[in-house]
């Protein structure tokens, strides 16, 4: 492990070791041996010593409680830095989606859509893995790799970019110089303020209610998405007979359902289930957060790139979030690795622009694309309900829509970064 | 598409290569005598363009937009010719690489960055006096002389490769260059040429398209009857004793306003040639 302040500059710094940095941090270093990679993190982080020991501070450091919807693009980023591996079994491939509309307490939840949820070639167009599986994974991978210096726990307060390095002041008065520094912070970042880079953005008045739950009966990979009045309310299933609820509700109602015991909080919960799959049960705790979506107003600033929920932030209506999150990951990863396999300068700003140029249309286009589709749905008026449900029951009959649904879900279309289509960098 | 090569001119070329450096290397001054294989009007014409080399998108765009192309060429052909790893970050370490018609370092720089040990030398003390400013901005340490590949020559300095891109289109004697590059070079060591094929198209894309209608460059940058075919630079390159290897076409496409390596070498084009061991 080098100290932080060796006389080598590092080639790339990494402030915030989730699921984007940890990532994008293995991407580079599995690609370029004698890469200079500075990892930093508020909490510790283990550095590789024995694999138990990264393993059980990876455990720690995550205890993510929610599961996500990898796309198969995700996927391929995941095998082409090897951690899929570590992950397929405790992930469970959706076998079809289905989109039901109705009122609270609707006995029967009609079914307005529904398809296999397969791409062409055949694969899954998504997983659903547990947050904390893929944190470890993530982890272990990282800290397996010489070239990835950990600084933490160390905060990062501001950034400095300058003609040929940045430098990155650390809370406890230490510097870390980087020729880019990439920000992986999550919404809240010090970086990204530190550059000036405004947000702009909006709350929802919803709240993101996340439980696992067990049932009696097999979901058969089947991923259900009810839209209820007050939000979307999504089942996704997890290996077993097993799970994860990802709820959006009115903020009001949602504090009044978060305060109840477990009794009355499953009575909630089975109002809004639907019966096909028999009795449930919680299978871990609750955890909420405000929904809001937010865009930063530039990715990039002088030796400095923003990636993942530090750039925007999506509703989650989609599980589209952290997906978003390894795009920017495969292009900023394929972009440094152009630039340096050429001698170039990877914080200078023509490699920057280059990065922000693939990368902003796209997130902003997701970003107001799943806010219309919540807007559309988190409403009780007849006449809106009416022509949604003709919308999409038009769609229910036109196999090529339903095609070009799973390959977006899938996240293979549009200009492709090499990872996320599986190919090495 | 469209056809490019340096305004880079300028390398260093002659037989008795009138240039001085006062101690320090502070004052670098580049005189021609009549019988250099230079000509004055170019290196004149190219100083003054000094100033503009690092700006992206100033009068050097083309060269900035072209370097990823013909340094991944640098990357591959000096990899395999000298046995270096390819994977790692910094490939080059510990070799010695002359970049003959440097100009503001746009090629030196990248080159140093991939762990090289450069020398730089142009015959436009502007552009050299560009290069090392921008060098130290850059937390780079390359020797720029403004000097000829003659003088480098003469003092019996050897690299493991020498890289003369974009320049012999520029200069009135070639082979004479070729020549002269190769006997700077250590046995097995590796010479990268780049320049402009004399083809309709290239006259059609290199001067009427860059130069009068897209005013990438200016005008009077090329002479069409100095642009030479890549046999012709094979022959050159085989009459010093050098073995031929690679050669690559450079294209621009306009519909991405990027340059790829490809096989059309009907404009621009870059050959790689190895001196025997």
């Amino acid at each position: 492990m080098q100290q932080p302040n060796a006389s080598q500059p590092f080639d790339v710094v990494i402030s915030g070791a989730s699921y984007a940095g940890l990532s994008l941090a293995t991407a580079l270093a599995q690609s370029l041996p004698g890469i200079r990679i500075a990892l930093l993190d508020q909490k510790p982080l283990v550095a590789r010593s024995t694999n138990a020991t990264a393993g059980n501070a990876a455990t720690e450091r995550s205890g993510d409680p929610r599961s996500f919807a990898i796309s198969a693009a995700s996927r391929h980023l995941l095998e082409a830095i090897g951690v899929w591996h570590h992950i397929e079994a405790s992930s469970q491939p959706i076998s079809a989606i289905e989109i039901t509309d109705s009122e609270l307490d609707a006995g029967v939840r009609p079914t307005i859509l529904s398809y296999a949820n397969a791409t062409s070639d055949g694969e899954a167009a998504s997983h659903i893995v547990p947050g904390q599986v893929l944190a470890n994974a993530l982890a272990e991978a990282t800290f397996a790799l010489r070239d990835i210096t950990p600084i933490a726990p160390a905060a990062a307060l501001r950034h400095d970019g300058g003609a040929a390095l940045a430098n990155v002041r650390l809370a406890d008065g230490r510097d870390v110089e980087g020729r880019l520094v990439v920000a992986a912070e999550g919404r809240r970042s010090a970086l990204r303020e530190s550059a000036g880079i405004k947000l702009v953005g909006w709350s929802y008045e919803q709240t993101g209610i996340v439980v696992t739950v067990a049932h009696e009966l097999a979901h058969d990979g089947r991923a259900v998405q009810h839209f209820l009045p007050s939000g979307p309310f999504a089942i996704l299933p997890l290996p077993g007979n097993r799970s994860c609820i990802t709820w959006s509700e009115a903020t009001p109602e949602a504090r009044r359902i978060l305060a109840l015991d477990d009794v009355a909080f499953l009575a909630e919960l089975d109002r809004r289930f639907g019966g096909r799959l028999g009795r449930i049960t919680l299978d871990g705790p609750r955890a909420s957060w405000p929904l809001e979506m937010h865009l930063a107003r530039s990715y990039v600033a002088p030796r400095l790139a923003l990636i993942g929920d530090t750039a925007h932030g999506v509703h989650p209506i989609a599980g589209q979030g952290l997906n978003l999150a390894f795009r920017d990951v495969a292009a900023l990863a394929e972009v440094i690795i152009d630039t340096l396999r050429v001698g170039g300068d990877p914080g200078g700003m023509d490699t920057l622009k280059r990065y922000e140029r693939w990368r902003r249309f796209d997130a902003t286009v997701s970003t107001f694309a799943f806010d219309s589709l919540n807007r559309l749905f988190s409403n009780d008026w007849t006449l809106v309900r009416a022509a949604r449900d003709v919308g999409l029951g038009i769609v229910d009959r036109l196999p090529f829509v339903k095609t070009m649904l799973v390959a977006e879900a899938a996240g293979l279309t549009g200009d492709l970064p090499r990872l996320l289509k599986g190919q090495a960098l | 598409m469209t056809a490019l090569t340096s305004p880079g001119l300028s390398d260093a070329m002659g037989q008795h290569a009138g240039t001085s450096r006062q101690d320090g290397g502070t004052e670098i001054h580049a005189r021609s005598a009549p019988d250099d294989n230079v000509d004055p009007a170019e290196v004149a014409r190219f100083g003054a363009l000094a100033e503009a080399w690092w700006d992206p998108d100033g009068a050097f765009r083309p060269l900035h937009q072209i370097g990823p192309a013909r340094l991944g060429f640098v990357r591959d052909v000096l990899c395999r010719g000298l046995a270096r790893d390819a994977r790692q970050i910094r490939p080059f370490e510990g070799l010695e690489i002359l970049d003959v018609g440097c100009g503001g370092g746009l090629v030196s720089e990248p080159v140093a960055r991939l762990g090289a040990t450069v020398t730089g030398i142009d015959l436009a003390s502007d552009g050299i006096r560009a290069a090392q400013t921008h060098a130290l901005a850059s937390g780079l340490v390359i020797d720029y002389r403004a000097e000829s590949l003659e003088a480098v020559a003469r003092r019996g300095e050897v690299f493991d490769a020498v890289l003369c891109l974009e320049v012999l289109e520029h200069i009135p004697d070639p082979a004479g260059l070729i020549a002269t590059a190769a006997s700077v070079l250590r046995p097995g060591g590796v010479l990268v040429l780049s320049t402009i094929n004399r083809t309709t198209r290239s006259y059609a894309l290199a001067i009427v398209a860059a130069e009068y209608v897209l005013r990438w460059l200016p005008r009077g940058t090329h002479t069409w009857d100095r642009f030479i075919t890549p046999e012709e630079l094979q022959s050159h390159v085989e009459a010093c004793g050098l073995e031929p290897g690679q050669v690559d076409g450079l294209v621009y496409d306009p519909l991405r306003d990027h340059w790829s390596r490809a096989t059309d070498t009907s404009v621009n084009y870059i050959l790689a040639a190895q001196k025997p061991k």
